[in-house]
């Protein structure tokens, strides 16, 4: 890779991703980087925002002195509600999940496989404390599972793989992938690259990969 | 006159050692702390939880319940960021059942209404397959997932009327109108209590028929 490539930072990634989501679209976004995304809807865009704890119009974070304690996101972090929003329970919260009623959940990962599978709610199968929250619902229930994270760990480490080493948390799942280098579809053919940051290479992200890339 | 109004520690008093007990809430929101707190004080034993997540906050709620040592099992999807919770399972005090969120919500939900068992996708292909059924319907695999009953169900709501109907704030709903189907005993706790009718039926969430006591939290116990 040459140094004349910059990745995209974390909120580059996430507004990235935010461009290609259309209007109309209901959406869960994942803990974590996935979050950002709804900081970088196009102006005039209506997505629905979904939070698997009841929420559906969920809107940013409320300054400080707005807080409504009674108000929180997946992440138990305090939120806002947009006009048109909605209130609701566990069990309705997971029937708009697990009955393919979200269009799309935005989540990170720990590693993609080329075959679409995904691993992203442990490292191992004997952790220490275990933890899966909503994480298999969304990767099996959702029309769509996109995945933003970076390309590699920051050992180095492709999270981009043929098989996942890591426990699945649902197979053959993963349509895309934003990464800080580039925009990836999982295909018959394996990974296709649809994007990639300016200067970089096939070769150079084809070196930072664990499975083969194709051109989209 | 229907009266479901208890005070707190005649609300707790007959639940016993063994019980299964549901707790509401997700994050911070709809937690029924003040039962909980007095279910550690009540002092019933080798109880089963059924619990989103195991709390953070020792001082408190469900941690407090663990570090006393009333619990048995837990039944959760999120045990992470619980000190309470990690020093139990690191030393093999307590036993763990990890259920993803929805299929947790599910169980429970098909306890409330009769049902026994169902199929779902969430689970199939990963660890959580273990031991299950797997069957396919029009092509596609599911596991089958157990109905989830409790003893005991404490949940958190808004407001109530004195027949229990209930009605909720912001998302304080999460696991609360769910588990109140799914309990023997539905004890409420609640931060308004008003006349009949002074909710509108129009915004009743969970009816009366799936409370069975309420408990009044004082103004000065309100977070």
């Amino acid at each position: 890779m040459s140094d004349a490539v910059t990745p995209l930072t974390r909120a580059g990634m996430a507004a990235r991703c935010a461009r290609d989501i259309p209007e109309g679209w209901f959406v869960n976004l994942g803990v974590g980087v996935p979050t950002q995304v709804a900081d970088y809807v196009p102006e005039g865009r209506e997505i629905i925002f979904h939070s698997e704890n009841g929420i559906l119009g969920m809107g940013p974070a409320p300054d400080e002195d707005k807080v409504d304690p009674w108000l929180v996101n997946a992440g138990k972090k305090a939120v806002t509600l947009v006009p048109g929003a909605a209130l609701f329970h566990h069990a309705d919260s997971f029937t708009m999940i697990r009955g393919g009623h979200i269009d799309l959940c935005v989540l990170g990962a720990f590693e993609v496989a080329s075959n679409g599978d995904l691993a992203n709610w442990t490292t191992s199968s004997d952790d220490r404390t275990p933890a899966v929250g909503g994480a298999m619902d969304l990767a099996a229930g959702a029309r769509r599972i996109w995945v933003l994270m970076e390309h590699v760990t920051r050992d180095g480490t492709p999270k981009l793989v043929e098989h996942c080493a890591y426990p699945l948390t649902a197979p053959g799942v993963v349509t895309r992938i934003y990464t800080n280098f580039a925009v990836l579809d999982v295909t018959p053919e394996g990974f296709a690259v649809v994007e990639m940051v300016p200067g970089m290479t096939l070769d150079a992200l084809q070196a930072m990969t664990a499975a083969p890339l194709v051109m989209a | 006159m229907i009266d479901k109004r208890f005070n707190l520690a005649d609300a707790l008093a007959d639940i016993k050692d063994g019980a299964t007990v549901m707790i509401g809430g997700f994050g911070a929101v709809g937690q029924p702390d003040y039962l909980v707190n007095a279910l550690a004080e009540q002092g019933a034993k080798d109880l089963t939880i059924v619990v989103n997540n195991a709390g953070w906050n020792r001082e408190t709620g469900v941690p407090r319940l663990l570090d006393l040592g009333r619990v048995r099992k837990i039944v959760c999807s999120y045990p992470k960021n619980s000190p309470a919770f990690d020093d139990l399972f690191r030393v093999g005090r307590i036993e763990l059942e990890i259920v993803p969120q929805g299929t947790l919500a599910e169980r429970i939900r098909a306890a409330g209404a009769g049902i026994p068992a169902f199929f779902t996708a969430t689970g199939v292909g990963t660890q959580m397959a273990e031991g299950k059924e797997e069957r396919a319907f029009e092509g596609r695999a599911y596991l089958m997932e157990r109905a989830l009953a409790a003893d005991v169900a404490l949940i958190e709501a808004w407001r109530a009327d004195r027949w229990g109907n209930l009605s909720y704030r912001g998302s304080g709903r999460n696991f609360n109108p769910v588990m109140a189907t799914a309990a023997t005993c539905t004890i409420a706790m609640v931060h308004e209590i008003v006349d009949l009718g002074g909710i509108a039926p129009d915004e009743v969430v969970t009816p009366s028929i799936f409370v069975d006591r309420l408990v009044q939290v004082p103004a000065e116990a309100q977070a």
